[in-house]
């Protein structure tokens, strides 16, 4: 048997073949029927729609305070700020204590 | 049946009107689209339950993503391309019935195979037999190679159109034609054999 024949021929039964167009009787009903049995949409699902719409601002927001903060940062010089800002950190109490007595 | 849709008024606005609240604006869209989807149905499903189930979830599915709808398309690609991708689904969920044996078919189905390796040209492709035949085969297939054998050898649709329609690339629909066709062959063969041997 010719198989290469036979696929053709058979993929040219079926283009020869459109499927019908009919509707059921009121079947647009059927389907608004219920489309009305549903709620249009639920809590939980405006909650869910909501938190995604938010993931892009809070990506955009996240990464523009990340470059903002490395920009600030390496305007000065990094290594002695964070040397003065641990120096100030540790005295902090005992600038407490001078104080108090 | 009657068309009792309001003369006038275009998808865009009775989009709009869904859009707004108005959920009875649908039903107009549904009797103007619904016969194209039951065709489309037609092609993935035999039993006319599973079509009607088919159309109603498009339908149930354009209402709820209908927010998603930009308009820079027509309303009708948009609900095609949905269309489309609820049959597969449909087929992906009923593949594990797929598989069967070509021993069952038909006395009608055996004469026309009959006449084919007689001389294929008295075979006609008009007969109700060769359609039962390839309804058979395609059934058999993987539901992306339905799909793909569907749009590009029966619908006479180009790769762009199928690549547009299913959202797969242009190189994934080739490769998945390709693969498609190699599938049926050997769904052709295994019938011949079965039958001949």
């Amino acid at each position: 048997m010719n198989i290469a024949e036979l696929q053709k021929k058979l993929l040219a039964a079926a283009r020869a073949h459109r499927p019908g167009e009919e509707v059921p009787c009121a079947f647009e009903k059927r389907i608004m029927a219920r489309l009305a049995e549903k709620p249009a949409m639920d809590l939980l699902s405006i909650w869910n729609r909501t938190l995604w719409q938010a993931v892009a601002p809070c990506v955009a927001t996240m990464l523009l305070l990340g470059v903002w903060t490395f920009l600030s940062q390496g305007s000065d010089n990094p290594g002695e700020t964070l040397a003065a800002d641990l120096e100030d950190s540790l005295y902090v109490p005992l600038d407490n204590q001078t104080e108090a007595w | 049946m009657p068309d009792s849709a309001p003369v006038g008024r275009t998808d865009a606005e009775l989009i709009a009107a869904v859009l707004n609240g108005d959920a009875a604006s649908f039903e107009p869209l549904i009797k103007k689209y619904q016969p194209r989807v039951f065709a489309t149905a037609r092609r993935y499903a035999r039993r006319e339950s599973e079509v009607e189930d088919i159309v109603q979830e498009v339908f149930l599915k354009a209402f709820q993503k209908l927010g998603s709808f930009r308009g820079d398309a027509p309303f009708e690609h948009w609900l095609m391309r949905l269309a489309l991708r609820t049959c597969y689904d449909f087929l992906r969920a009923h593949q594990r019935n797929r598989e069967m044996s070509f021993t069952d078919i038909s006395r009608e189905e055996t004469d026309w195979l009959e006449r084919f390796v007689v001389s294929p040209s008295d075979a006609s492709e008009q007969a109700a037999a060769a359609r039962e035949l390839v309804q058979r085969v395609l059934a058999q297939l993987a539901p992306a190679a339905r799909l793909v054998i569907t749009l590009l050898e029966i619908e006479d649709r180009s790769v762009k159109e199928v690549a547009l329609l299913t959202g797969w690339s242009v190189p994934v629909v080739k490769i998945r034609a390709f693969r498609a066709r190699a599938q049926m062959r050997k769904f052709l063969e295994k019938l011949a054999r079965e039958k001949y041997l």
